[in-house]
């Protein structure tokens, strides 16, 4: 079963000004979080002063008709909360508001991913949520700053006003491999997450071969991405020699940059690297000729 | 993908109060969600978690329990909520709140898919008790902000915390 109070209480309550007078309590309609305050009831004797709310309570012995002090700290999390004066039989209500605190001191900050390769449009994506310094939403608009570094100094910065409480963004990728740093800041308050910046997919792959014995040894260049970066060593490079309709593949994985093996050496072979994808160039063995 | 702006809010109730003690729930249209696309199921599954996160909050006020509020919250929410229980428990009260109305409307989605922002105009009473006696009760109308993140199963409260309307 529901339980109701009259509509005329409802209506005091929407109609408090700002300093609201509710029975014989006075208080602040709304209060700062941490911030000190005071509510002020009449009469005589003593009682007892609750203060509740879903984030916090608070009881206090008070002699009425002077003020309750509550002290910095005392009150801290943002919500809507309820002043009860229980004195003898009879009871006063009120309620006031608590908000954040304007100032951020604490920022939630989400990036995404923390691995990427270079060069992504939009690749990296940053989410802030600000909080004051006990914890609550702060609700006022912040200006968030986001600044992506690379190690050889590139950056990008973006500017985003919070609503709600929470900021994003999207940033490209560098150029460069290597450790990125990505940075919020809101005033005094910061928050720092590394993205791993990987090469790309390749874009270069050139082999060499040259008799060793009775083999033929293949020797890639060192394979890199359309930025230059070179491919992390294991990435597996695949040499493919193709006669008389036979096939052979050797699988072989990047080592400082490079990949390197041998193959039988028949004459009019067709040799072929390719890594992923990405398919290098082609030599014929034996006849002189290479594509 | 953007929603269409037009979309009006739909009414739930059927769907979520099913019984007459269930407090009426409005979706308010939604302009725009942020950088990611929110589909049908998902928010559904998010309105209708929030949703039991009040009952959840109800019966651990109401019970002085704050492993109640386990399966519904999280992280900074759950924490403030179970002192609040704890305090409640030290001082020999507890409250009732039963939620009346909720106008709810999906603010943000965020682009990796963690975290979900809610505004709710709730309509709730609630009823201060020491022990059997009532100590006051009000109806109270606010807005609340939540954001809720997904778990293995279920998306839970991890802030909340009203401001004035």
């Amino acid at each position: 079963m529901r339980f109701r109070i009259s509509l005329l209480g409802a209506l005091v309550l929407a109609a408090m000004p700002l300093l609201a007078q509710t029975g014989v309590l006075s208080m602040p309609k709304t209060v700062a979080a941490g911030s000190a305050f005071s509510i002020q009831s009449t009469g005589s004797g003593k009682a007892v002063l609750y203060i509740v709310g879903p984030g916090q309570v608070l009881r206090r012995d008070v002699l009425l008709g002077e003020p309750a002090f509550f002290a910095p700290g005392e009150l801290y999390n943002a919500g809507h909360y309820l002043a009860i004066l229980v004195g003898g039989s009879s009871t006063e209500n009120g309620a006031f508001d608590v908000t954040a605190a304007n100032q951020a001191a604490a920022l939630s900050f989400l990036a995404k991913p923390s691995r990427l390769a270079v060069g992504l449009h939009e690749g990296v994506s940053g989410v802030v949520y600000v909080f004051d310094a006990f914890q609550n939403l702060v609700l006022a608009l912040s200006s968030v700053s986001f600044q992506l570094s690379e190690a050889s100094g590139a950056a990008q910065t973006r500017t985003v006003r919070t609503r709600n409480g929470v900021a994003w963004t999207k940033m490209n990728s560098g150029a460069r491999e290597g450790a990125a740093q990505f940075v919020a800041r809101v005033g005094d308050a910061t928050g720092t997450r590394v993205i791993q910046q990987v090469p790309g997919d390749p874009c270069h792959l050139r082999m060499s071969a040259r008799p060793s014995g009775e083999r033929i040894a293949v020797e890639t260049e060192p394979v890199r991405d359309c930025n230059g970066n070179a491919l992390a060593d294991g990435t597996i490079v695949t040499f493919t020699e193709t006669h008389n309709g036979d096939e052979s593949t050797v699988d072989v994985p990047l080592k400082r940059g490079i990949a390197r093996t041998d193959m039988p050496a028949y004459g009019g072979a067709r040799i072929s690297v390719a890594t992923g994808v990405f398919v290098g160039n082609e030599i014929r063995w034996g006849k002189g000729e290479e594509r | 993908m953007r929603r269409p702006l037009f979309i009006v809010g739909t009414l739930l109730a059927a769907i979520f109060a099913l019984g007459a003690d269930q407090p009426a729930v409005r979706i308010a249209a939604t302009n725009s969600i942020g950088p990611r696309h929110l589909d049908k199921q998902t928010e559904t599954a998010v309105i209708r978690d929030y949703l039991e996160a009040w009952r959840s909050l109800s019966s651990a006020f109401e019970q002085n329990r704050a492993d109640l509020l386990d399966p519904d919250f999280t992280g900074t929410a759950k924490e403030k909520l179970a002192e609040t229980i704890r305090e409640q428990a030290k001082m020999g009260i507890h409250a009732r709140y039963e939620d009346s109305a909720h106008d709810l409307q999906l603010v943000f989605y965020s682009p990796e898919g963690l975290s979900i922002q809610l505004i709710d105009t709730v309509e709730y009473d609630v009823q201060i008790m020491n022990g059997k006696t009532v100590l006051s009760t009000q109806h109270v109308r606010t807005k609340y902000v939540a954001v809720l993140t997904p778990t293995e199963v279920r998306w839970k409260v991890r802030v909340f915390q009203s401001e004035p309307e």
